[in-house]
């Protein structure tokens, strides 16, 4: 029982510390967003040009955050009963 | 409170090769598939040279987007991916958009998205040999020095998983944060019934408001915005009013009335415009754009 406990427990864990990859993206599409208005400031001709490179870098960025989520989705719903399954 | 995230359910199970199970996505498949032949079937219908229908025009206009859209990635020679970076984009669509209707979505399975990018990566390869022979594409991936052979061999390795996963994750985060929001809404509008079917005093005073609110303007004289809010709060205080008296009578129809989940009317559909809509917009779009740039990318050499 104590084992088992303690898989559950590790996996939580490890699924929320997984979700720290979040922060990386969320800098990294900031960073993405505020050049793509400092462009669209300097060149508002180029909105639309600007607006839909944004876009795809964002979503394209946003890659290692899905990475540590798809994580979090296997330690949460998928390690726990393999790991209960080794014991 | 009960959160339900499950992944694609089984329905049944064949018993040929050791059962071959038939899951949501299959089936969820099957009718995405269905409604894009449907839509080929009704759009193509009575095709004509001269005194086109509004029908064909669309039609068209679709067509022509697809072929713009790989003709400027990919180039004209390579004009003839049109049709498969089409049926890949209708897909995973259609297959993202089945969400809006509260089935499951199938490219919220991994399975049906690194199916795409496998294929995507045969084609790749594909392509690489073509362009380069056997020994050509062998030999690339010991550029620019042999030490790097195995990172290149895991970084070939990486493309379709990446594609894979990052179409997989988009929508599945959807459906987890979407499952989330509808428990979290059910066990909020038990709280506030219960807070407001404390006395009937307190439920008639809501529901007074409501009413207030709702026949404030019966002489038609005020502005568009005011009106249209106040008449807002005053159904939204009108059907909690009402729903927190009903939940004090007596013998079980109370407790039926205030189990009703009230919040989850309408505020759903404001995170379903970014998760469902723009969400599967964007990863079907991103998906085929990487397709077609990977694909000329490896034809280069």
């Amino acid at each position: 029982m104590m084992e088992k406990a303690i898989i559950m427990a590790g996996c939580a864990i490890g699924a929320g510390l997984a979700l720290i990859a979040g922060i990386g993206p969320g800098i990294g599409e900031g960073n993405a967003v505020a050049k793509a208005l400092e462009a669209i400031g300097r060149q508002p001709e180029c909105k639309g040009d600007v607006t839909s490179t944004m876009l795809l870098g964002c979503a394209i960025a946003e890659t290692t955050g899905i990475y540590g989520f798809v994580t979090g989705l296997l330690l949460i719903f998928v390690a726990p009963r393999i790991f209960i399954g080794l014991l | 409170m009960n959160v339900d995230i499950t992944g694609a359910r089984i329905y049944c199970t064949i018993p040929v090769l050791g059962g071959i199970p038939i899951t949501a996505t299959m089936v969820d498949s099957l009718l995405v598939t269905l409604i894009v032949l449907g839509l080929c079937a009704f759009l193509t219908r009575g095709l004509q040279l001269r005194a086109v229908s509004k029908r064909q025009v669309v039609a068209e206009f679709l067509v022509e987007t697809a072929q713009n859209f790989v003709n400027g990635n990919m180039g004209v020679r390579f004009a003839y991916y049109g049709p498969f970076v089409a049926a890949l984009f209708v897909s995973s669509l259609m297959g993202s958009l089945l969400s809006l209707v509260g089935l499951f979505p199938p490219t919220g399975d991994v399975s049906t998205t690194l199916a795409w990018a496998l294929m995507v990566f045969v084609l790749i390869t594909y392509n690489k040999i073509r362009a380069g022979g056997v020994g050509g594409y062998l030999l690339g991936f010991t550029q620019p020095i042999p030490l790097l052979t195995p990172f290149n061999i895991l970084s070939e390795l990486a493309t379709p998983i990446s594609m894979a996963f990052r179409h997989f994750g988009n929508i599945v985060s959807g459906t987890v944060i979407t499952s989330l929001l509808y428990a979290a809404l059910a066990a909020g509008s038990a709280a506030l019934l219960n807070l407001l079917g404390r006395s009937i005093l307190v439920a008639g005073l809501v529901l007074a408001a409501g009413i207030a609110l709702l026949f404030k303007y019966r002489s038609g004289k005020a502005a568009g915005a005011a009106k249209f809010s106040h008449k807002l709060f005053g159904i939204v205080l009108c059907v909690l009013g009402g729903l927190a008296c009903l939940s004090l009578l007596p013998a079980g129809w109370g407790e039926m009335f205030a189990g009703i989940p009230v919040l989850q009317a309408g505020i759903p559909a404001i995170f379903s415009v970014y998760f469902d809509l723009f969400s599967s917009a964007m990863q079907a779009f991103i998906f085929c754009m990487l397709t077609t740039l990977y694909i000329a990318n490896a034809a280069e050499g």
